[in-house]
């Protein structure tokens, strides 16, 4: 893995969004040829989408040839509630930026039949030609999207019931009242972001330095979910330096001592690899 | 194409880089309008794969609704420039409330209540049936319905009506309605005062009917008023001008913005002409702070918006105009203002330092509450007309547009720019 590490949440966020155009930009997509990315919501993505919305509108980058697949969505919520996470793509995302919405894809959690929708889910990231780049966070029991402490590490896009820890996180979406969370969730499987070509995983602040350290320095285990990425061949962390808290010092100098070599990953492109 | 045509073919606009006015704040949002409406963006994202066919460039400026004027007298031809006047009798009301239609376009008027002071039953009999309430568009601002000042109104308070021409209920009510003003199918607002005997029958009808009414020029006090309240009245007009002053024993009309006695869920409007000269500032601020809500700006113009000092008639009678003020000739009794709206919403943030979001509304919002089309009008909710005013920070009108068009810019002029 490549661990990256910033002083504070304003840096990762730019250094996940430059990492991101970048890679966009030097796929190079078009008409032909969409560049996949898989995209979380959560308070801990906000900073980068607030960047990469930034390069949208100055010209640096386009999403007229990206295709996004959300990691999940509540089930149960009606579509344009405020805190469904297709109202999350919308305003923190998709209405800023020149993406055409027949290129975005977020599970349904209102669909007739749940698993049926996970299972066409599942088809469109394959038709799309799979996931480039699959972008998420980890909650603070260390879950990636809501595959809860216990799923399976080989697992596939589905229902979910949330775990306590995580309706607890999310009840300051909803006046801190526990009873308004939505219980269940569609969501990606750990297996089905493991098949994406690379994986970047965002972890800001102290209270998730826990969850990081389990993802990390310890083993490959169910009850950590983000542990399985340990055996993904391109795994990038972009944290903050609060979510480093309860790594080794030994770990965090050994990655702190590569910054210079991971910078050039976010190296402002010449204008010829731009888009076509 | 712009949508998947699964709910509309028609083109869909997208006002950017622009702060609107929406759930009682400046937002920065862009502003979304298809088919004359608001539309939801995030509904024509999801449900119809849908984009914008055309942007319009706010280049920074406030988007908010567009005016409402619900006490604007006008003239008819001939005078020429502003001279029209509706009281005056003519066979062609109608061109006479379209050129005052067109003009209000600049003030970021959008819809407005055609004002007649007291006149004789002749001429209500002819002029109301002439005008029905119409949308607003390329031609000018949309009719809401009159607003019939008079004339049942008191005689110690007349201001500058024609005093021949008020009238009392004499038959108790209803036939008397029927007698002053013919048909009232193209009524929106009756201003009366509610001491008159009999009057709170008329009040009942009224309202009844869908018929705003509103007490002014008027002697009541405040058990009369909030009778009148209490049958359905819901706006005073021009408050403080032409009613009995603020008294701490009987606070007359004045006290219905802190009466207990309104009924629950129902608010009390009023109208303010914040032109400077009707309203001392310390009194504007004295109503605003009793009672935020209720606020209303009006211009109560008349004949003379837009025309130079000297003589002119407002109905029956003859005014003079000096400077900013007007008055019934050889007299010290003002007679209508000559301010426009946007004059009156700047006039009114500066004198009550409330917030740009409140001034607004007071043009905007509460007219529309007043008038009960709040649900299509003074607001950019989703689903309401697209009728709105761009303003720069200083609150000055930019552009008007009327169902998402422009239909008045700032430079042009008899012609509107293309879009």
């Amino acid at each position: 893995m490549k661990l990256i590490i910033l002083n504070d949440y304003d840096q990762a966020s730019e250094w996940a969004a430059k990492y991101i155009r970048n890679k966009i930009l030097l796929f190079g997509p078009g008409p032909d040829k969409y560049f996949t990315l898989g995209l979380p919501t959560g308070s801990t993505p906000l900073g980068c989408y607030k960047k990469l919305i930034q390069y949208c509108k100055n010209g640096e980058l386009s999403f007229q040839y990206v295709k996004t697949f959300n990691m999940d969505e509540y089930v149960g919520l009606p579509r344009d509630h405020p805190e469904s996470y297709h109202s999350f793509m919308w305003n923190n995302f998709f209405k800023h930026i020149d993406i055409r919405a027949e290129n975005t894809h977020i599970l349904d959690g209102n669909a007739a039949d749940l698993q049926a929708e996970c299972d066409a889910f599942e088809k469109k990231i394959m038709d799309a030609g799979g996931i480039e780049l699959f972008v998420g966070g980890i909650g603070p029991d260390g879950h990636i999207a809501f595959n809860e402490p216990g799923s399976s590490l080989v697992s596939r896009t589905r229902v979910k019931t949330l775990a306590k820890d995580t309706i607890m996180a999310n009840a300051r979406f909803f006046d801190g009242d526990l009873s308004k969370v939505p219980t269940m969730a569609l969501t990606v499987g750990v297996g089905t972001v493991m098949d994406a070509k690379e994986v970047m995983i965002l972890i800001t602040g102290a209270h998730k330095a826990f969850a990081l350290y389990k993802a990390i320095e310890d083993g490959v285990n169910h009850m950590w979910t983000v542990s399985a990425f340990q055996q993904h061949p391109q795994t990038v962390f972009v944290c903050d330096e609060d979510a480093t808290l309860e790594l080794r010092v030994k770990t965090v100098k050994y990655f702190k001592g590569m910054m210079h070599v991971h910078n050039k990953l976010v190296e402002s492109l010449n204008s010829e690899s731009k888009k076509k | 194409m712009p949508s998947n045509k699964s709910v509309s073919d028609a083109p869909i606009t997208q006002f950017v880089n622009c702060r609107i006015l929406r759930d009682h704040k400046l937002q920065r949002e862009d502003l979304w309008v298809r088919e004359g409406r608001i539309l939801d963006p995030e509904k024509l994202f999801f449900d119809e794969q849908g984009y914008a066919d055309k942007r319009v460039d706010c280049e920074g400026s406030i988007v908010a609704p567009g005016f409402i004027d619900v006490q604007i007298n006008a003239c008819l031809p001939p005078s020429g420039g502003y001279g029209i006047d509706f009281s005056q009798a003519s066979d062609d009301v109608s061109s006479g409330i379209s050129f005052v239609a067109k003009k209000i376009l600049e003030h970021g008027v959008t819809s407005f209540c055609p004002t007649l002071v007291t006149s004789p039953p002749a001429v209500y009999h002819k002029v109301l049936p002439q005008v029905k309430a119409q949308n607003g568009g390329q031609h000018g601002a949309g009719v809401l319905g009159f607003h019939l000042e008079g004339p049942f109104i008191s005689e110690e308070k007349k201001g500058a009506h024609p005093e021949q021409y008020l009238r009392t209920f004499r038959s108790g009510g209803i036939e008397d309605l029927a007698e002053a003003y013919g048909s009232l199918d193209n009524a929106a607002i009756v201003t009366l005062a509610p001491e008159l005997e009999s009057s709170q029958a008329a009040v009942k009808e009224l309202c009844q009917r869908g018929i705003t009414v509103s007490l002014g020029h008027s002697v009541a006090n405040l058990s009369q008023a909030e009778e009148a309240v209490q049958n359905g009245a819901s706006f005073i007009t021009h408050l403080f001008n032409a009613m009995l002053p603020f008294h701490h024993r009987d606070p007359g009309i004045v006290g219905l913005l802190t009466s207990d006695k309104v009924p629950a869920g129902r608010t009390v409007y009023y109208g303010m002409i914040a032109d400077g000269i009707h309203t001392n500032p310390a009194a504007l601020r004295i109503a605003h702070r009793a009672h935020p809500s209720g606020l209303v700006l009006v211009t109560d113009a008349i004949t003379a918006m837009g025309l130079p000092p000297g003589r002119h008639t407002l109905g029956q009678q003859v005014i003079e105009i000096h400077g900013l003020h007007a008055y019934v000739a050889g007299t010290k009794t003002l007679s209508g203002s000559i301010a426009t709206m946007d004059m009156c919403v700047r006039h009114f943030k500066q004198a009550s330092g409330c917030s740009v979001e409140e001034a607004l509304a007071a043009a905007s919002l509460h007219p529309a509450q007043l008038l009960g089309i709040s649900h299509k009008k003074g607001n950019l909710d989703y689903g309401s007309d697209a009728d709105l005013v761009l303003l720069d920070d200083a609150l000055n009108v930019r552009s008007t547009y009327i169902s998402g068009e422009e239909v008045w810019r700032k430079g042009s002029r008899e012609k509107k720019s293309a879009v």
